[in-house]
């Protein structure tokens, strides 16, 4: 670096910092009171019946409202999965953990969520696995009243029946 | 150069603030009665082009969740600009030219209420020497305003008469958010919000969606029975700091004009996207209007500005009355950038 | 996430980015003299003079990197009173904001003008820079300009 160079300002810090108030919309918000009420909702669309799980209110392959509303229960597949090995800032658990798309019973989206109670290294594609609430009393308008899934005592599900929705 | 029309348009019907639906639920039933209202199959629309802003959203790539409401399924092909939805309609537009797609789907939204929108137009600024200083949108318009009060003949009356006018003109339209009849001396008579600047002068805080389907040649003519088309568009730039430019007028509107035709006269309407008051008058002597020449019949933006989606909508609001037969040749402008920095006029005609 | 109107949802979302931006030639001598309490400006080929400077000539896109000393006081050539300073704006009381034109530049460059009252700014008044008293290489070295004689 010559002497001119060094007498530069290199460079400047310009931390920027925006608030917002964000509504969740129709069927978010019929989605999230369900999660207060431990109860999965989705919505199924109108075209290709397909059911959305969470709804966002349109079939994104269709561009229609999906405004028919289904529960799905909390039992589901495995459709693929992730080992994490890296600490999560958002995350209070400790890595190795596995984060998971978990296809649920009468669903066509796959759901994102976190695998607990069995080893990494036991998670397979075509598990079945069940959501885990929060006591009732911490149920909430929030994805986090699924603590996570854990898997059941099924035999896993063939390929077949989840490979369209990988 | 083929020939292009404008053959459908919908908007949403603006609001302070979208309570209730989200940005999809918003933006699905508009684009769905535009794409209705062209009578060309959905599947046969051969692009998709949007306008939005991720800072308005508060979410990077905000306008990827907006697809939900198109259905990309199939594969569609689509492109997005971080500007209004009237520079996603030049894109569109020259697609077509390029004979790459017969018609086009074009949308914007603009969910203006969720964030602060003086605050979030700050990050359009140069960010070493104007945004660190914490200006506001609002602000850097009454700079312009008095720069070009003190320049002209103009009086804070002109700019008075220009939000009276407007928002008595937005009684006839459905679709707009402040409308009423309003007395000049009182408007006169309130303290400045950012002096030269009036509350009065400045546009409203939006929730709005807008979309359009274009089409060319035979498409367009078996589409609709007055196809409102395009016989010159074109969009010009200014350098960015405010120091460097005259901000009393506005070069870059006059050139955009000029290129897009409009000096061949009979503009019947012009729908100019101002959203402050002595912005109108700067844009109206800069394309050479006069009398003869029905401002803003819509209201403009000085009744609704959703951000993002006031450019198009002007476009729109010009395509709609030559589809509806009531005038021949109108003129709608856009802009983006402080103080008109950035401007897109375009010519639509009957033919 | 909280109840809004008609039992639907709402929560508030906060963004922040900590974004560090190279500044380059031009601009880096630009902030090293506001570190300094001195302004420069950049003298193009065809002999304006920029202030703020930028690389290039906004005109003709040719480059310019030739600085020479301008100010410290300018002219006010557009000027806007903000009676209720929004919480991002530099000065907690009334002030205005200005396009200052400082002596030797040919272009104006925008910061804030205290004057305390309204009344007291009027376009072609000459302004000083109020210096922080700790200045780091920034436009916000300068804390505001004010009216030539005040101090």
């Amino acid at each position: 670096m010559s002497e001119a160079e060094s007498e530069l300002v290199q460079s400047i810090t310009t931390p920027l910092r925006l608030e917002y108030q964000y509504t969740a919309g129709v069927a978010s918000t019929r989605f999230l009171r369900g999660m207060a009420d431990g109860k999965i909702l989705g919505q199924r669309c109108p075209q290709c019946e397909k059911v959305y799980v969470p709804p966002r209110g349109s079939c994104a392959r269709c561009g229609v409202a999906t405004d028919l509303e289904v529960q799905v229960p909390g039992t589901g597949t495995i459709t693929t999965f992730c080992v994490v090995r890296i600490p999560s800032d958002s995350l209070d658990i400790d890595p190795p953990f596995v984060a998971a798309h978990i296809l649920l019973d009468g669903a066509d989206i796959p759901f994102f969520a976190l695998i607990q109670e069995c080893h990494f290294d036991e998670v397979r594609m075509g598990m079945r696995v069940e959501a885990v609430w929060v006591d009732a009393e911490d149920l909430g308008p929030t994805f986090e009243s699924i603590r996570y899934f854990r898997p059941i005592d099924e035999p896993d599900a063939p390929f077949e029946s989840y490979k369209e929705h990988l | 150069m083929r020939d292009v029309a404008i053959v459908s348009t919908a908007q949403m019907t603006n609001v302070r603030r979208e309570q209730r639906r989200n940005e999809v639920e918003m933006l699905m039933p508009v684009v769905q009665e535009a794409v209705k209202r062209s009578g060309i199959p959905k599947g046969d629309i051969g692009f998709t082009c949007s306008g939005s802003c991720d800072y308005l959203a508060g979410q990077p790539f905000a306008f990827v969740s907006a697809l939900d409401a198109i259905g990309a399924w199939p594969p569609i092909s689509e492109s997005h600009v971080e500007m209004d939805g009237a520079w996603a309609l030049y894109e569109a537009w020259v697609k077509i030219q390029t004979g790459q797609a017969d018609s086009a789907l074009v949308y914007s939204f603009g969910k203006s209420s969720m964030g602060d929108v003086p605050d979030v137009l700050n990050l359009q600024l140069d960010p070493y020497y104007l945004s660190p200083l914490g200006i506001d949108s609002i602000s850097l318009a009454a700079l312009q305003a008095r720069a070009f009060l003190e320049k002209t003949q103009y009086t804070e009356r002109d700019l008075a008469k220009v939000a009276v006018r407007s928002r008595k003109s937005a009684k006839d339209n459905p679709n707009a958010q402040l409308a009423g009849d309003f007395d000049l001396e009182k408007l006169l008579a309130e303290p400045y919000l950012v002096s030269p600047l009036r509350v009065h002068d400045c546009a409203p805080i939006s929730d709005g969606a807008v979309a359009v389907v274009l089409a060319a040649d035979d498409t367009a003519r078996n589409a609709c029975e007055r196809p409102a088309w395009i016989t010159g568009i074109d969009h010009r730039i200014e350098p960015h700091q405010p120091g460097v430019r005259d901000l009393s007028e506005s070069p870059s509107t006059a050139l955009a004009g000029a290129k897009a035709g409009v000096a061949s006269g009979g503009i019947e309407v012009a729908e100019l996207y101002a959203p402050f008051t002595h912005q109108e008058l700067i844009l109206r002597d800069a394309l050479g209007l006069d009398a003869s020449t029905s401002i803003n019949p819509s209201g403009g933006a000085l009744a609704a500005n959703a951000i993002m989606v006031a450019g198009l909508t002007r476009i729109a609001e010009v395509a709609n009355r030559i589809q509806w037969g009531s005038i021949g040749r109108g003129l709608a402008h856009a802009t983006s950038g402080p103080c008109l920095q950035q401007n897109l006029v375009c010519v639509l005609e009957a033919k | 996430m909280a109840s809004g109107d008609g039992g639907l949802l709402s929560a508030s979302h906060i963004v922040e980015y900590p974004y560090r931006r190279s500044t380059g030639p031009v601009m880096g001598r630009f902030f090293a003299a506001l570190r300094d309490r001195r302004f420069e400006g950049v003298k193009t080929a065809r002999g304006r003079v920029l202030v703020p400077p930028t690389e290039y000539d906004p005109q003709t896109g040719e480059a310019a990197d030739e600085m020479v000393p301008v100010g410290p006081g300018g002219v006010v050539t557009t000027w806007a009173w903000v009676s209720h300073p929004r919480a991002k704006h530099p000065l907690n009381h009334p002030f205005a904001w200005a396009l200052i034109q400082l002596d030797g530049a040919d272009t104006a460059m925008l910061h804030a003008v205290d004057t305390g009252v309204e009344s007291a700014m009027q376009t072609g008044m000459r302004v000083t820079p109020r210096w922080r008293a700790q200045t780091v290489g920034s436009i916000n070295d300068v804390a505001c300009f004010e009216p030539e004689g005040t101090s």
